[in-house]
């Protein structure tokens, strides 16, 4: 009898546990994370001043390099919509034109301004190179 | 139709047969056919390495012919590159698994060739479905066949891409692989174990090394992984939650988890159904591991691109899931445990808060990784969680974790009791309230709360550890003589399994010093600088002392003079770089693409004890464009001489020209600890894993024992004393 409501306690106070941090995970998931979006998906709509995670590829021919900063345009991965990025600061080796990448920033006047050291570009190295 | 392809044609035959003749041997009990089941296997071994041999031979000739070895090698290629280029490919990593599976699953069969007679059959049976599954892939889908011909044949192949031409990173994947591969064993012994409810620990001692090696391997290419995103990638992290990262790490923390539960199985018989479900917990996620690094279903910074290959990865992880589930269920009544938990003060309630803190720390990782699809299937947008997420919730895990690492090891089995407790834990108790109290001194009260609990949990966890060598190699050294640290080897090769895992545990200890400090600690910067210029982090002060350029080894070099110093005394010159390699199309012109292609950053380290000073660089080439697009446009740029003798006046005119450059500067404490801990925790696993001298001892007497039945008692006795 002793032993049975010990282990039923026990079970009790872990579920709690667990059900607990199950509501903390899903909870501040849901609070804290960057809504991803495509070129398109944001030219569609965007509240000023909400950060979102574009991602995208980068249009050959469209990166302008001014040193400290670079300005590039993110086309759909699969579509035609196109949308201008600014972004300062450093950039990841792989970063070229015809390159996926993932920046995060916010939506001002038309541009997607970035913020610095957000920029991440996928790895190509393990696909096969088309150019 | 080539020999490569010939073999896998085969390979897949034999997995088919394994499969059928291993369901057939167990079921019919006939053990003539057991052993055609395992011959199946070596066989298919064997067509596994010759197909992967004649890939590497075809990689080592620069046969391009084979469209693999075209599209990641070329002919001036680093030799070491070009054997270790096949990895870098989605098929032929696809065949190193295999190859990898292969290799262990012969081993574990021959291993258990004379024992376990009704569980090897169905393990021999699960191995070969797995293996049905992967060499499948590499014989139906066409992104995942290693021999398809080039046509027409290029002259040169594409090369190796640059950001990979780290030594690590080319033993980083076979390693994750091997881990990955490794879980196999104990899995499909596991599943054997189930289907004839010989649910003992007997499947967990002929496969425990196979699971620690696989854990070791996991950690070898988990900690790889991370060495070269320090040194090679330009932001000068070493972890950064991305998807393929925690693809990584959600079988190791299961892993983990396991290789302690089942000791806990092993001496009392508990927690069996606990054990059968982690380790299917641990294959499926390495499983998950595989596929998610090629679906492409998460933004990842390390995908292979779209593949074919999502679907059917998807329905092997649910046919597993499936059938392990309604056969863990099924077993349930078979499963009960002989015992029950007799207090919380137990080293057996310590393996379940271990086991417990392991998994939710998995389940964290789980969430977060999956959270982009999780919300899009609810909420119809895809959202991701950052790394402060992560850091939020595995933080207290980790912390706790470190301390449990301590009390585990030296609390007694069934019970503790008080006076017990008081004389295992005053001293380690002591030593974390010290170290509470050292850092609030250095680094001021609370400035980081999360890095000082776990300097406490660590120099709990380290007390405890050491004294148990040093109280041991005591013991040995009063019944043997000797000095002490001869006394310390003797306690460590006579109990390796103990005294390994305990060495394990000080690594990750010291290793977890090293990530709690870096990223609490660490002063970073981000600033473009001019020539004369200077940036601070911390107390250092980084000045851009000059513009470097050189041109070598087929790629451009850019980059700068930095001096460190500290209180205005000089420190150390740091050289980052960052090297550009060439396009290999004439769209940029001749000039031009050699200042358009890949680029990779050679960061600038002073490494230390205390800290790690670390810097890269980002060149600003604009001044050099005037003089490449004059270069493009000279009348006989065409001629490869012409151009090495332009490119190399545009590369020596940079130091004169260059203006400004963006420098990105770290100045982080302990970073080094983390190799460190990582070196300990690998010496601590393979002291586990070596066999035991005693052991071996045993097997050879009762092997010399048994060819010398009925000889003298003398010569019966004479292996043991070899």
């Amino acid at each position: 009898m002793e032993v049975s409501k010990k282990r039923r306690i026990r079970l009790i106070v872990s579920l709690t546990a667990a059900l607990l941090l199950a509501t903390a995970l899903i909870y501040t998931s849901f609070s804290a994370s960057t809504v991803a979006r495509t070129p398109s998906q944001l030219l569609a709509s965007s509240e000023p001043g909400k950060s979102y995670e574009l991602s995208g590829r980068v249009v050959m021919g469209s990166l302008k390099d001014h040193g400290q900063s670079f300005e590039f345009v993110v086309q759909d991965r699969a579509g035609a919509a196109k949308i201008p990025v600014t972004y300062r600061g450093t950039v990841p080796d792989p970063f070229r034109e015809g390159r996926e990448v993932i920046v995060s920033g916010v939506v001002k006047d038309g541009v997607f301004v970035g913020e610095p050291g957000s920029l991440i570009t996928k790895c190509p190295s393990k696909f096969s190179n088309k150019e | 139709m080539t020999f490569g392809r010939v073999c896998i044609l085969a390979a897949f035959g034999l997995a088919i047969y394994a499969l059928a003749a291993g369901v057939f041997a167990a079921t019919s009990g006939r053990r003539d056919w057991a052993a055609s089941a395992r011959r199946a296997i070596y066989a298919l071994t064997g067509m596994a390495i010759a197909a992967f041999a004649t890939l590497e031979i075809a990689y080592l000739s620069s046969d391009f012919s084979f469209a693999l070895v075209a599209q990641n090698s070329s002919t001036t290629t680093p030799l070491f590159y070009k054997l270790t280029a096949i990895w870098s490919s989605q098929a032929g990593s696809l065949l190193l698994w295999v190859t990898v599976l292969g290799i262990f699953s012969s081993g574990v069969l021959y291993a258990t060739r004379n024992t376990h007679r009704q569980v090897a059959p169905w393990a021999n049976a699960v191995l070969g479905g797995i293996a049905v599954f992967f060499v499948g892939l590499m014989v139906f889908a066409v992104d995942a066949n290693p021999f398809v011909a080039a046509t027409p044949v290029p002259v040169e192949g594409n090369g190796l891409n640059p950001l990979l031409r780290h030594p690590s990173m080319m033993f980083h994947p076979p390693m994750l692989y091997s881990g990955y591969v490794g879980f196999s064993i104990p899995f499909a012994f596991a599943v054997g174990a189930l289907l004839t409810r010989r649910l003992d620990a007997g499947w967990i001692r002929s496969t425990r090394k196979f699971a620690l090696l696989a854990w070791t391997f996991l950690t070898i290419g988990i900690m790889l992984g991370a060495r070269w995103s320090y040194s090679e990638l330009g932001w000068g992290g070493y972890w950064g939650w991305d998807p393929v990262e925690n693809a990584s790490l959600l079988p190791w923390l299961v892993g983990t988890a396991f290789i302690h539960s089942i000791m806990v199985q092993e001496r009392r018989g508990m927690l069996k159904v606990w054990n059968v479900s982690l380790i299917a917990a641990t294959f499926t996620l390495s499983i998950l591991g595989t596929f998610l690094v090629r679906s492409g279903i998460l933004d990842s910074i390390h995908a292979f691109g779209e593949s074919t290959l999502g679907v059917p990865f998807l329905i092997f992880i649910c046919l597993i899931v499936i059938s392990s589930a309604w056969l863990i269920v099924s077993r349930l009544p078979d499963l009960r445990s002989r015992h029950t938990l007799d207090s919380l003060a137990s080293r057996e309630a310590m393996f379940l808060l271990n086991n417990l803190l392991f998994v939710a720390m998995a389940c964290v990782v789980f969430w977060g990784t999956f959270f982009p699809l999780i919300s899009e299937a609810i909420t119809g947008t895809k959202a991701s969680v950052g790394p402060p997420w992560f850091t939020r919730y595995l933080g207290p895990i980790a912390i706790a974790l470190v301390a449990v690492s301590g009390i585990g090891p030296v609390i007694p089995w069934r019970r503790l009791s008080p006076s017990r407790a008081k004389a295992l834990f005053w001293l380690p108790v002591t030593a974390a309230i010290a170290a509470l109290a050292a850092t609030a001194l250095l680094a001021g009260v609370f400035e980081s709360v999360g890095a000082t609990l776990m300097f406490a949990a660590a120099a709990f966890s380290l007390t405890v550890a050491v004294r148990e060598f040093y109280i041991g190699a005591r013991a040995r050294q009063s019944l043997e003589g000797g000095s002490l640290p001869a006394a310390l080897g003797r306690l460590i090769s006579r109990n390796r399994r103990r005294y390994g895992g305990y060495l394990v545990h000080v690594g990750i200890a010291i290793l977890m010093i090293g990530v709690a400090a870096s990223s609490a600690f660490n002063s970073t910067s981000e600033r473009a600088l001019k020539v004369g210029e200077s940036v601070k982090a911390g107390d250092y002060t980084f000045k851009y002392l000059r513009a470097t350029s050189d041109a070598a080894n087929e790629r451009l070099s850019f980059g700068a003079l930095v001096e460190v110093r500290k209180d205005g005394k000089h420190v150390t010159t740091l050289h980052p770089t960052r090297n550009w390699y060439p396009v290999n199309s004439d769209r940029m012109g001749f000039v031009g693409r050699y200042f358009g292609g890949e680029a990779t950053s050679e960061v600038g380290l002073k490494a230390g004890f205390t800290r790690d000073i670390w810097t890269a660089v980002q060149p600003d080439l604009r001044p050099l464009r005037p003089a490449i697009s004059a270069g493009n446009k000279l009348p006989s740029i065409d001629n490869p001489e012409v151009q090495a003798v332009v490119i190399t006046a545009i590369v020596d005119s940079y130091p004169r020209k260059a203006q400004t450059a963006t420098f990105r500067v770290i100045v982080s404490p302990l970073v080094t600890w983390i190799w460190i801990g990582g070196i300990i925790v690998l010496l601590g696993a393979l002291t586990a894993l070596w066999p035991a001298p005693d052991a071996l001892r045993a097997r050879v007497s009762s092997l010399a024992a048994a060819r010398l039945a009925g000889a003298g008692r003398d010569k019966k006795a004479a292996p043991q004393e070899a």
